[in-house]
C-alpha cells in the first residue's frame, strides 16, 4: 500500500490532467474498439450478417485456414518490402536535405508534401491509369523490349509494393529529415578525419545519429501498410490480397462479422506487438539518457533532480 | 628537418572574401605553432586547408616533404581537434579514442593497449566506459586529444582547443596540453583568437590580419617587436606615436613628437632625416613616479596629468594626458601601501622610459588603433551623453 502510495504521489495532479484529454482520446476511440472488436471474434454469427448471442471458439479456430498463412505472409512482406524501400530511399533524401542551402530547402520540403494536396483516391487512381495495359508507360516499355509483350504492369503484387512506396515516402522522410536536422555534421568531418572514407562515416556516424528517426519512421510506414486496404484493392490481381481485403471481404460480401473481427484482432496483434517492441527500445534508450544527464547534472552541480 | 610542414601561397576566396590571401609559412618538427587573429581572420581557414576539409584555389600543403593538397582528409597523417570536440555521441569513451584505430584495422589487442596508454597519458581511465554526454567540458576536451593522438598524427591540429572552457580551466588545460605537448613530441599546429593562449603555449607564433600574415616569431619577438601596428594592438596593449625623424646620433635617433616633444629611441630601421616613423611603445616600459626621476641621456622624461586610473589587483593602469596624448601606463604593486607617494586622479606625475623601450613600426595603420579601445575621452565632458554616438 505504501509503496502503491508512492508511486501515486509521484504522479503530478497537473501533469495528470494534462494527459487525461490524450488518454481518454485513446481509451475511447482505440482501446475500447479494440477490445469490442476481439471481443466479437469470439461471438457467433448471425444468419442476417449480424452478431450472435453466443460465445464460440470456433471462428479462432478456422484462422488456422490453409488460404491464410498465404495471406498474412503476402501481408508482411509487403509492409516490410515497402518500409526497407523506403527508408533506402529516404535516408539520402534526408542527409542532402539537412545539408541543403536553407533557401532550397523549403522549396525541396514542398516537393515532399505536396502529393499531400491531392486525394489519395484521386492520386491511386491515376498510377492505375499510367500502369494500364493500354496505357503509354507499358506500350513504352514494351517498345524498348524492357516488358515483355505479355507481361503486365497492372494487378499483382509489383505494382502494389510500387504504390505503397509512392504513398508512404512522404512519411518516411519526415521524420528522417527531422533527425539529420539535428544531427551535428562536424562529426562527419570528425570520422573523415580519423581515417573514416566518406561512405564509411555515412554508415558509423550519420546513420547511429539519426537512429531515433529511422525508428519513427519504419513505425509510420509499417503499421498503415500492415493495414492496406485501398491500394491493393484497386492495384491487386486476384492473388495478391492483403489481410485488409480479406476483412473488407467479410464484412461486405460475406457479411460474417466475427470471422472479420479475428482477422482484425491478427492484424491489430501484428502491429501492436513489433510496435511495443520498437517502442520499448526506444524508451529504455530515452530514459538510459535522461538518467545519464541527470546523473552528470547532479554530479556536476550538486543539484539532485 | 626544419620545414616539416609548409604553406606554399595558399589562396582561398569565399566568394568575394578573401579568407586566405597568400599564406606562406613554415612550421619546424615537434614545434607548437600558433596562428593567432581576430575572428575572420583566416586562421581556421588555412587549419581546415591543412586537415583536408578545404581545397586551397591556389597553393601547396607539404607534409614531411610529401604534397598533400590533393590528398582527401582520410589519407593525410594529421588529426584534428575540433573547437566543439565532435565527440561521437553514441560512442562512449573508449570507443571514440579507438575510432581511428578500428578504421584502420589494428588487433584487437593493440587498440587495447593504445586506447589504455591515451586513457592514462589524458587521466581519463576511470571513464573509460562513460558516454559523451556524462563528460564535463573538460573532459570532451581531454577525449578528443586522445581521439586524435592515438592515431600518432605527423602533425596535430587544434582549433580554438580552450574556447568552450571557462577561464580557470582554460589555464589548467593548457599547462596540461603543454606538458602532454612535451611528453608526445608531435608538432602542434594551434589555432586561437587568444593572445594569451598563444605566447605561453607557442614556439612559434603567426599573426594574421585579413587573410594575411602580419608577422611570424617567438612569442618575445611579437611582443618586443612588433613589426606592423596591428601585431604591436592585437598583442598586448600600447601606445602609438608618430613623428619625424630630426637628428640621427649613432645607434640612436631624435623624432619630433608633435603634441609630446622630442623622444630618443633606438634605430631599429634604416632611417633619414626628415623620415615619418611610427612608434610603439608598451605602457610597462613608462616608470611614472611623482618625484622628479634623475636626467639620463638614455631616459626619455615628459610631465602629464593623471585622467584615469583602473586598479587591476596585481597592477594598476593609469591614462595619463601628456600633451595631445593620452598615455596608457601599467604600474606593478611591489610593496602595496609602502609605495613611495600613492598617485592620485588629477596628479601631475613623471613619466620616463628607457630609449630602447621605444619600437620603430614597419606598418602602421589607423584602424588598427581601435584594437586598443581606448577610453572616449569625450563621455568625460558629457557625463550624462548615455549613447557614445550621440554627440558625434
Amino acid at each position: 500500500m505504501s509503496k502503491l502510495n508512492g508511486r501515486l504521489r509521484g504522479i503530478n495532479l497537473g501533469e495528470l490532467m494534462l494527459t487525461l484529454p490524450s488518454l481518454g482520446w485513446l481509451m475511447v476511440f482505440f482501446i475500447l474498439p479494440s477490445l469490442i472488436i476481439f471481443a466479437i471474434a469470439f461471438r457467433t454469427a448471425d444468419a442476417y450478417g449480424g452478431i450472435g448471442d453466443s460465445w464460440t471458439l470456433e471462428t479462432i479456430l478456422r484462422l488456422v485456414n490453409p488460404n491464410y498463412p498465404g495471406i498474412i505472409w503476402r501481408t508482411i512482406w509487403l509492409s516490410v518490402s515497402n518500409t526497407v524501400i523506403c527508408l533506402a530511399v529516404s535516408i539520402p533524401v534526408a542527409y542532402y536535405l539537412a545539408r541543403m542551402d536553407r533557401r532550397w530547402r523549403q522549396w525541396a520540403m514542398l516537393l515532399v508534401v505536396v502529393p499531400f494536396w491531392t486525394n489519395f483516391l484521386v492520386r491511386v487512381f491515376a498510377w492505375k491509369t499510367l500502369l494500364h495495359t493500354d496505357g503509354t508507360l507499358r506500350h513504352f516499355l514494351v517498345w524498348t523490349g524492357i516488358l515483355g509483350a505479355d507481361q503486365p504492369l497492372l494487378y499483382n503484387s509489383g505494382s502494389i509494393l510500387l504504390v505503397l512506396v509512392y504513398t508512404y515516402l512522404p512519411f518516411a522522410i519526415l521524420p528522417l529529415y527531422a533527425a539529420a536536422e539535428k544531427f551535428d555534421f562536424n562529426l562527419l568531418e570528425a570520422a573523415r578525419d580519423l581515417g573514416a572514407s566518406s561512405p564509411h562515416a555515412f554508415f558509423s556516424v550519420f546513420m547511429p545519429g539519426i537512429s531515433r528517426g529511422i525508428v519513427t519512421a519504419s513505425i509510420m510506414v509499417l503499421v498503415p501498410s500492415l493495414g492496406s486496404y485501398v491500394i491493393p484493392e484497386m492495384l491487386g490481381g486476384v492473388d495478391s490480397d492483403m489481410l485488409g481485403n480479406k476483412i473488407a471481404q467479410y464484412v461486405y460480401t460475406e457479411r460474417n462479422l466475427p470471422r472479420a473481427s479475428a482477422l482484425a484482432a491478427v492484424l491489430i496483434l501484428t502491429v501492436l506487438i513489433p510496435l511495443l517492441g520498437m517502442m520499448y527500445i526506444n524508451n529504455r534508450r530515452q530514459t538510459r539518457d535522461r538518467k545519464e544527464i541527470t546523473d552528470t547534472l547532479s554530479h556536476h552541480t550538486g543539484i539532485r533532480a | 628537418m626544419t620545414h616539416f610542414l609548409e604553406f606554399a601561397g595558399i589562396k582561398h576566396y569565399f566568394g568575394a572574401v578573401k579568407a586566405v590571401d597568400g599564406v606562406s609559412l613554415t612550421v619546424k618538427q615537434g614545434e607548437v605553432f600558433s596562428l593567432l587573429g581576430p575572428s575572420g581572420c583566416g586562421k581556421t581557414t588555412l587549419l581546415r586547408i591543412c586537415a583536408g576539409f578545404q581545397h586551397p584555389q591556389e597553393g601547396r600543403v607539404i607534409l614531411n616533404g610529401v604534397d598533400i593538397t590533393e590528398l582527401p582528409p582520410e589519407k593525410r597523417k594529421v588529426n584534428t581537434v575540433f573547437q566543439n570536440y565532435a565527440l561521437f555521441p553514441h560512442l562512449d569513451v573508449f570507443e571514440n579514442i579507438a575510432f581511428g584505430l578500428r578504421i584502420a584495422k589494428r588487433s584487437a589487442v593493440d587498440v587495447r593497449q593504445e586506447v589504455e596508454r591515451m586513457l592514462d597519458l589524458t587521466d581519463m581511465t576511470e571513464h573509460a566506459r562513460k558516454r559523451v554526454v556524462e563528460l564535463s567540458g573538460g573532459q570532451k576536451q581531454r577525449v578528443a586529444i586522445a581521439r586524435a593522438l592515438v592515431n600518432r598524427p605527423q602533425v596535430l591540429l587544434l582549433d580554438e582547443p580552450l574556447a568552450a572552457l571557462d577561464l580557470k580551466l582554460r589555464q589548467r588545460m593548457l599547462v596540461q596540453l603543454d606538458s602532454l605537448h612535451d611528453e608526445v613530441g608531435i608538432t602542434f599546429l594551434y589555432v586561437t583568437h587568444d593572445q594569451g593562449e598563444a605566447m605561453s603555449i607557442s614556439d612559434t607564433i603567426a599573426v594574421m590580419n585579413r587573410g594575411k600574415v602580419e608577422q611570424t616569431g617567438s612569442p618575445a619577438e611579437i611582443y618586443e617587436a612588433p613589426r606592423s601596428s596591428f601585431v604591436a594592438a592585437f598583442i598586448g596593449d600600447t601606445n602609438f606615436f608618430d613623428g619625424v625623424v630630426k637628428e640621427i646620433d649613432g645607434d640612436y635617433s631624435l623624432v619630433a613628437i608633435e603634441g609630446l616633444g622630442a623622444v630618443r629611441v633606438f634605430n631599429d630601421k634604416q632611417l633619414k632625416v626628415g623620415g615619418a616613423v611610427h612608434l610603439s611603445l608598451r605602457p610597462e616600459k613608462i616608470h611614472l613616479t611623482v618625484a622628479e626621476p634623475p636626467a639620463e641621456s638614455s631616459r626619455n622624461i615628459s610631465r602629464g596629468e593623471v585622467e584615469e586610473i583602473i586598479y587591476l589587483g596585481s597592477a594598476t593602469k593609469y591614462w595619463v594626458r601628456v600633451g595631445d596624448y593620452r598615455l596608457a601606463v601599467n604600474r606593478v604593486h611591489r610593496r602595496f601601501g609602502l609605495d613611495e607617494k600613492p598617485i592620485r586622479w588629477k596628479d601631475l606625475v613623471w613619466l620616463s622610459w628607457h630609449s630602447d623601450d621605444g619600437y620603430m613600426l614597419e606598418r602602421y595603420s589607423e584602424a588598427d588603433e581601435e584594437l586598443l579601445s581606448l577610453p572616449d575621452t569625450e563621455t568625460e565632458t558629457e557625463p550624462l551623453a548615455v549613447d557614445g554616438d550621440s554627440h558625434e
